[in-house]
């Protein structure tokens, strides 16, 4: 690795920061622009001024509205979201039950869909232009405009009403052997991933494409190497870095996916923790989850550009 | 420096507007590929529902029409009854027609704000275009849905809110193609000449520049008009976009959900019309000739 290559990266990370911080002031700005305020919110009914006033103390919301925004970010930095509304808990406790379950989601999602798109973008766009291709290319255009609780109301229907082969709900305890992880992750995971592995396969197919219309390939089977030899051994090496490119921007739609598959499975994650704090306008809670959703976000675009940057010959001098 | 989303490093150039007479001969024939015409047609229906929904509807929305609660496919019923027996089609027919008006409002005010930042970044000089492209990176960095559902949780979700909020989601997205858009064509030789004659800004952006991005801006259009459709419907199906009495296609599945369970395929109608229009947009787009192609390497990371 060389200098201008880790000038670059350094750059990078730090736009990172920068944007994640006018991220929070964002976030921020937007969860407290709401009439009358959270004291209010909380009492309900049960408000008069006097208890009003005593919990504006309480959540510091008598300071002016800077001076929270740089109390709630030192919170953030130490951890601390604060607490939930509607159950009084710290809202770091929450989430810290909550995440682990959607990053396992996450990573099962990715481990099933990875292979399968990358091995379905480059056929595709080996046999650019047959039928195979064509079938690739409108299939995966049809799915990713396809909302997810279609495909989720579509697979219940199938594999837990008319099958019987799975449950319609995901989680109903403890894994402890195959057929309870099947049971428990399968349906969720097949819906995410149709949505990702078509959105990948685009990807991956565009950037082999790219590769194979380059005139180191040309070459290569100008000197009569076999075909297969031209893709796996010349032109995929090059395609790498493009292709990890695009599946770490195909997994960002992960982030906007789980809510509703976490949602339509009653599955215990993050975003059914969002969506209820949606529901009950608990304001730190909503705003911890968009803020662990956005840094989620912006590393896997950072990553994206990492690959993209490292693998760049032009920057390896 | 590549920008933070772009899918390739090499992002920069590229669209500029090819001569006039070969514009004017691919406008004389309307070459769509077999796939853009089956996307041609899945719009025109939809939007032909939307448009004469309510004349065509054969029941009112809310009408009870039958006891039988889910019942299958009929002849009086051609695609069955909701929860509380009324007949699914007509209430589709409603349907469609507030999801493509909700969206296409969105879609637009994303578009227009898209193209007016877009423009103002191209001649207002480097301080403007950079902080703009800087604050607009940071608004898109925040995935749709969660922007979304932290607005309804701030605010609560009226129909107004819910297409500034739809809006203001992809307004970045149309943002970055107008403004590259905008920065290639401001370059070129006829734009500095305008300049030179002493042409206001104004003039400059309206006349100069903004008829050469309109073709590009159009096809944007349209596919921002399908994540707008896509968002607003997930919201309504978690609940939280639009709440009685009104009822898009995303509340429609939402409210027949329960049926699910008795395997009753209802609930699959809802959601098969808002496919129909967003794939049908899609292939529509895709089989335009030589458009869109940047446009769909984008839509990986402003999409969901």
């Amino acid at each position: 690795m060389n200098q201008t290559i880790a000038a670059l990266i350094v750059k990078r990370i730090a736009l990172t920061l920068l944007i994640l911080l006018i991220v929070s002031m964002i976030i921020f700005t937007i969860t407290n622009l709401l009439p009358g305020d959270a004291a209010q919110q909380a009492l309900g009914q049960a408000a008069t001024p006097e208890t009003v006033a005593a919990l504006r103390l309480q959540f510091g919301l008598d300071q002016p509205a800077y001076l929270r925004y740089l109390h709630w970010l030192a919170g953030l930095v130490r951890g601390d979201f604060g607490l939930s509304l509607s159950s009084n808990l710290p809202v770091s406790e929450m989430i810290a039950g909550r995440l682990p379950k959607s990053l396992e989601l996450a990573a099962i999602t990715t481990l099933v869909s990875v292979p399968i798109a990358i091995s379905m973008g480059i056929l595709a766009a080996v046999k650019r232009g047959s039928l195979l291709d064509r079938i690739i290319s409108l299939g995966t255009l049809a799915l990713v405009a396809t909302p997810e609780f279609l495909i989720a109301t579509f697979a219940v229907l199938v594999f837990a009403v008319k099958l019987h082969w799975l449950s319609a709900l995901s989680y109903g305890g403890e894994i402890d052997s195959f057929h309870d992880f099947m049971r428990a992750y399968a349906m969720p995971v097949i819906t995410l991933c149709c949505v990702i592995v078509a959105q990948m396969a685009r990807m991956t197919r565009a950037a082999v494409i790219e590769q194979l219309g380059s005139s180191y390939v040309e070459m290569a089977i100008l000197k009569g190497a076999r075909p297969a030899r031209v893709v796996l051994l010349h032109a995929l090496p090059n395609a790498i870095g493009p292709i990890a490119n695009a599946v770490a921007l195909s997994l960002s739609y992960l982030l906007g996916g789980v809510i509703i598959v976490e949602t339509i499975y009653n599955y215990p994650g993050l975003a059914r923790l969002m969506v209820d704090a949606v529901s009950n306008r608990d304001m730190p809670l909503v705003q911890a989850c968009t803020l662990i959703f956005c840094l989620g976000y912006l590393i896997l675009v950072l990553l994206a550009d990492l690959c993209a940057i490292v693998s760049n010959p032009r920057l390896r001098t | 420096m590549p920008a933070p989303h772009s899918p390739a490093p090499s992002g920069g150039g590229g669209s500029v507007p090819p001569p006039l007479a070969k514009r004017a001969a691919r406008r004389r024939v309307p070459s769509l590929s077999l796939s853009g015409w089956i996307g041609a047609a899945m719009v025109a229906l939809a939007l032909l529902v939307a448009i004469f929904g309510p004349w065509l509807a054969p029941n009112p929305v809310g009408a009870i029409v039958t006891q039988d609660v889910f019942a299958p496919f009929s002849a009086h019923l051609p695609l069955g009854s909701d929860y509380l027996g009324r007949d699914m089609l007509s209430r589709i027919m409603y349907g469609t027609r507030l999801t493509v008006l909700l969206a296409l409002a969105a879609a637009l005010f994303a578009a227009v704000c898209g193209t007016g930042l877009g423009l103002l970044a191209a001649v207002a000089g480097r301080a403007v275009d950079e902080t703009m492209s800087r604050v607009l990176d940071a608004v898109s960095s925040i995935p749709t849905k969660m922007f979304a559902l932290m607005i309804v949780a701030a605010f609560g979700s009226s129909l107004t809110l819910l297409v500034l909020t739809a809006g203001i989601s992809y307004t970045p997205g149309a943002y970055r193609i107008a403004r590259s858009l905008a920065v290639n064509i401001s370059a070129l030789e006829y734009v500095q000449v305008a300049k030179v004659r002493g042409e206001n800004a104004i003039y400059i952006c309206c006349v100069e520049i903004l008829p050469n991005m309109i073709h590009p801006m159009l096809a944007d259009l349209g596919l921002r008009f399908v994540f707008v459709v896509l968002l607003l419907s997930s919201l309504s199906f978690l609940g939280l976009g639009v709440q009685p009495p009104y009822a898009d296609l995303g509340s429609l599945v939402r409210e027949n959900i329960a049926g699910l369970g008795d395997g009753a395929p209802v609930v699959l109608m809802p959601a098969i019309a808002i496919a129909i229009l967003t794939v049908g947009v899609n292939l529509l787009i895709d089989g335009l000739p030589g458009r869109g192609k940047r446009l769909r390497l984008r839509r990986a990371v402003e999409a969901r």
